[in-house]
C-alpha cells in the first residue's frame, strides 16, 4: 500500500520533527502533550540561543572594556594624561585606529555576516560582467584552440563555502572508495585482519597535520612535471586518508559480525560467495557501515579547516587564517562567522547522512 | 537401508578441560515418506541435532548418512525451517523466497522461478502480503514465509527446528495443518523438532525423546497408531492418543526427575578461618 507524504512524516524522517509540531501550532491542531513537546523541543532550544547569545554579548562588553582600559592606562604611563584622554576619546568616538582588538559582539559578527553577503553579491554581479564581456572573445579562443579566459578575481566567502564543500566530498568519496572495500575484505578474513590490525591501530591517531605533511610529500613528488595547482589535490586525500578510519573499523566490524542466523541462512541455500556477500552480509551489516561513514564526514568536516589552512587551499580554512593574518577590524568578526558558518554546515550534513541512513538500512532492533 | 541414518553420534563443544558433550549415542534411523517428531526439553541439545543433520556442524564421533551417503555440508535435498524464522529483513517476503529458489534451481528462467514462488507465497496464503517485509508481518506470517521459503526449494526432506515454538496456540494450531497438509500432498520425509508432545503426537508417525543434555541421547519410540487426517478436537477422546500421550509424558517427567536428584550432590566447603587483619597491619606499619 502507498503511504501518502505528510509533512510530519518527512520532518521525522530528516530528523527535524519539531517542524511539524510549529505547523500544528499555526493550523490549531494541537493537544495538551503536543503543546509540552513543542515547548519542550522549540522553545527551550531557543531560550538557550538567546540566553548564549546574552552571555556572549555581556562576555564581550567585559572583554572590551578590559582592553580599553588597558589601553588608556598604558597611554597615561608611557605619554602622560594628554595621551591618555586623547585615547579614551577616540575609543569612545569608534575610530578604527584605536579600537580595541578583542571577542566580537554578537551584533559585530551580524554586522561582519551582512557585509561578507554585500561582498558576495558584488563579485559574483563583476563575475557575472567578465564572463559578458569575454563571452564573444571566448568563443573565439575555442574555436581557434586556445584556452578560454577565466575569472582569476579574488573569491567571494560563498565561493569559498563551496570550495570547502567540494574538498570534503572529494575527500569523503575518497575515504569511502577505501575504507569501504578494505573493511569489508578485513572483515570478512581473518587473515587480513591480522595483517592490517596493527596499521589501522597506528594511523588511526595519527593529527590531520602530519597526514597533509605525509601526503604532501608524496603527491608534490608524483605531480613534479605538472603545472597545475596541486593544493586542492593534497588536501582532498589528506581529508580523505585522515577520515576513513572510523569507517574502516565499522565496516570490518559490521562484516565480521553479522547475525549468526543470517549466515546459517545463507549456508543452507547454499549461496556463492559472491551472493552471500551482497546478499546477507552487506545488507546486514549497512547499518554499522554508515554510522562510520557519519563519523567520517563529520571527521572530514572538521580536519578540512586546518589541512585547507596548511595546504593553501582555497576554502572556508584559508579563509579563517587569512582573516586571522589581515588583521583588520572586522577579522575576528569574520572569523566567527566563519565559525558558525562551519558548525552550521557540519551539522546539516550530519542531518543528511542521517536522511540517508534511514533511507537505505532497515531497522536493526526490527530484524529477524 | 533407511532414508537418513544417525549411527552413535557423539558431539562435543571445546576442549580439554572446557569439553561438554552435548550429544552422545544417538542412533536414529528415518525411512522415505515418514514424519518423525523428537520431543525433549528446552537446551537438551535439540538444535546442535538438527544443526548435525542439515550439515551445519559436524559430529565429533559416528556418521549421519542421508540415503546411504554420508552428510558433508548443507544440501537442497534437504530443507530447513529454523526456530527463530531467520528471514532477512531486508528482503520482502517474495524476495526472501525467490532468493532461495534461484539458489534451487539455477538453470531455470526468471519467470519460471517468479512463478514457483507465487505458488508456494499462496500455498501458505500471503500473496496479499508478498511485497511487505518481515518486520511489518506478524509472528506467525513470518513462519509461513519461512516454511514457504524451505518448501520451495522442493526438499526431499524436511527438518523443522521447533518451527512453532513462538507462536500463540490458535495460529500454531492453523499452521500445523498447513504443514500437515503440504507433506500429506507432496509425501516428503519430515523431521519434526519440538518441545509440544502434543504437536508432535498430531503431526508425526513416531515420537523419540531426547533425553537432556549434557549427554543427551535419545529414548525409546513411541509409535503413534492413530489415522490420518488427524482430527484435533477427536484427538483428545481418542483412547490411543490418551495413552500415548500419558507415556510420553511420563517418562519425560521421570527422566526430568531423575535429572534434578542428579543435580542435588553435596558440596564439601573449604576448610577456611577468617585472616588476622589487625596483627598483619601492625607489622607493616612497625
Amino acid at each position: 500500500m502507498k503511504q501518502s507524504l505528510t509533512l510530519g512524516k518527512v520532518t521525522k524522517f530528516i530528523g527535524l520533527g519539531f517542524l511539524s509540531t510549529i505547523k500544528d501550532l499555526f493550523t490549531g491542531n494541537i493537544d495538551k502533550e503536543d503543546f509540552k513537546t513543542l515547548l519542550r523541543k522549540t522553545i527551550v532550544p531557543l531560550a538557550s540561543i538567546l540566553l548564549f547569545i546574552g552571555l556572549w554579548h555581556m562576555g564581550a562588553k567585559a572583554l572590551y572594556n578590559k582592553e580599553a582600559d588597558f589601553k588608556i592606562e598604558k597611554a597615561l604611563t608611557d605619554q602622560g594624561q594628554a595621551a591618555a584622554d586623547a585615547m579614551e576619546a577616540c575609543i569612545a568616538s569608534g575610530d578604527v585606529s584605536c579600537k580595541p582588538n578583542t571577542l566580537p559582539s554578537p551584533s559585530q559578527v551580524w554586522d561582519s555576516y551582512k557585509s561578507l553577503l554585500r561582498d558576495h553579491n558584488i563579485i559574483a554581479a563583476d563575475k557575472a560582467a567578465f564572463k559578458e564581456k569575454t563571452a564573444a572573445l571566448n568563443e573565439k579562443r575555442v574555436a581557434d584552440g586556445l584556452d578560454e579566459i577565466t575569472y582569476t578575481g579574488r573569491p567571494s566567502f560563498v565561493d569559498q563555502i563551496f570550495r570547502s564543500l567540494k574538498t570534503v566530498f572529494a575527500g569523503f568519496l575518497l575515504a569511502l572508495l577505501i575504507a569501504v572495500p578494505l573493511g569489508i575484505f578485513i572483515g570478512l578474513s581473518p587473515t587480513l585482519k591480522s595483517a592490517f590490525n596493527w596499521f589501522i591501530q597506528i594511523f588511526k591517531p595519527v593529527s590531520p597535520v602530519v597526514w597533509y605533511l605525509l601526503v604532501f610529500m608524496i603527491v608534490k613528488t608524483l605531480l613534479i612535471d605538472s603545472n597545475e595547482d596541486s593544493s586542492f589535490t593534497i588536501s582532498f586525500i589528506s581529508v580523505g586518508l585522515c577520515s576513513m578510519w572510523a569507517t574502516l573499523v565499522n565496516t570490518a566490524m559490521g562484516v565480521s559480525s553479522v547475525d549468526k542466523d543470517y549466515i546459517n541462512v545463507a549456508k543452507v541455500l547454499k549461496l556463492g560467495s559472491f551472493q552471500k556477500i551482497f546478499k546477507v552480509v552487506l545488507p546486514s551489516s549497512l547499518p554499522l557501515i554508515f554510522t562510520g561513514l557519519k563519523i567520517t564526514l563529520s571527521v572530514a568536516w572538521m580536519v578540512l579547516i586546518a589541512i585547507e589552512l596548511l595546504a593553501q587551499s582555497p576554502g572556508l580554512g584559508l579563509f579563517v587564517w587569512e582573516e586571522f593574518q589581515n588583521g583588520a577590524n572586522d577579522s575576528n568578526a569574520k572569523i566567527i562567522v566563519a565559525m558558525f558558518v562551519i558548525g552550521i554546515i557540519g551539522f546539516l550534513l550530519d542531518r543528511l547522512m542521517l536522511t540517508i541512513q534511514n533511507w537505505v538500512s532497515f531497522d536493526k532492533t526490527d530484524a529477524i | 537401508m533407511a532414508y537418513l541414518e544417525l549411527n552413535n553420534i557423539y558431539k562435543t563443544y571445546g576442549q580439554g578441560d572446557t569439553e561438554a558433550e552435548v550429544l552422545s549415542n544417538i542412533n536414529l534411523s528415518i525411512e522415505e515418506g515418514e514424519f518423525v517428531a523428537i520431543v525433549g526439553f528446552t537446551g537438551s541439545g535439540k538444535t546442535t541435532l538438527v544443526n548435525l543433520i542439515n550439515g551445519l556442524i559436524e559430529p565429533t564421533k559416528g556418521e549421519v548418512l542421508f540415503k546411504g551417503e554420508p552428510v558433508s555440508g548443507t544440501s537442497h535435498e534437504r530443507g530447513v525451517i529454523f526456530q527463530n524464522y531467520s528471514l532477512l529483513p531486508w528482503l520482502t517476503v517474495g524476495q526472501n523466497v525467490y532468493m532461495a529458489v534461484k539458489e534451487a534451481f539455477p538453470k531455470k528462467s526468471k519467470k519460471e522461478l517468479q512463478e514457483i514462488v507465487a505458488d508456494y507465497v499462496e500455498m501458505v496464503s500471503l500473496t496479499p502480503a508478498i511485497n511487505k517485509r518481515p518486520k511489518e508481518l506478524s509472528g506467525g506470517m513470518r513462519q509461513r514465509v519461512a516454511v514457504a521459503r524451505a518448501l520451495a526449494m522442493k526438499p526431499e526432506m524436511i527438518i523443522m527446528d521447533e518451527p512453532l515454538g513462538a507462536l500463540d496456540a490458535l495460529t500454531r494450531g492453523n499452521l500445523q495443518d498447513e504443514i500437515l497438509n503440504i507433506w500429506g500432498k507432496e509425501k516428503r520425509t519430515a523431521l519434526l523438532i519440538t518441545n509440544d508432545v502434543d504437536e508432535g503426537i498430531y503431526m508425526a508417525d513416531r515420537i523419540i525423546p531426547l533425553r537432556p543434555g549434557p549427554n543427551a541421547t535419545l529414548g525409546p519410540e513411541f509409535k503413534i497408531d492413530i489415522e490420518r487426517p488427524r482430527d484435533k478436537t477427536e484427538l483428545n477422546d481418542n483412547a490411543n492418543f490418551k495413552k500415548t500421550r500419558n507415556a510420553i509424558i511420563e517418562y519425560l517427567m521421570d527422566i526430568g526427575e531423575e535429572r534434578k536428584s542428579d543435580s542435588i550432590e553435596e558440596i564439601i566447603l573449604p576448610d577456611l578461618s577468617p585472616k588476622d587483619f589487625v596483627n598483619q597491619f601492625k607489622y607493616k606499619i612497625l
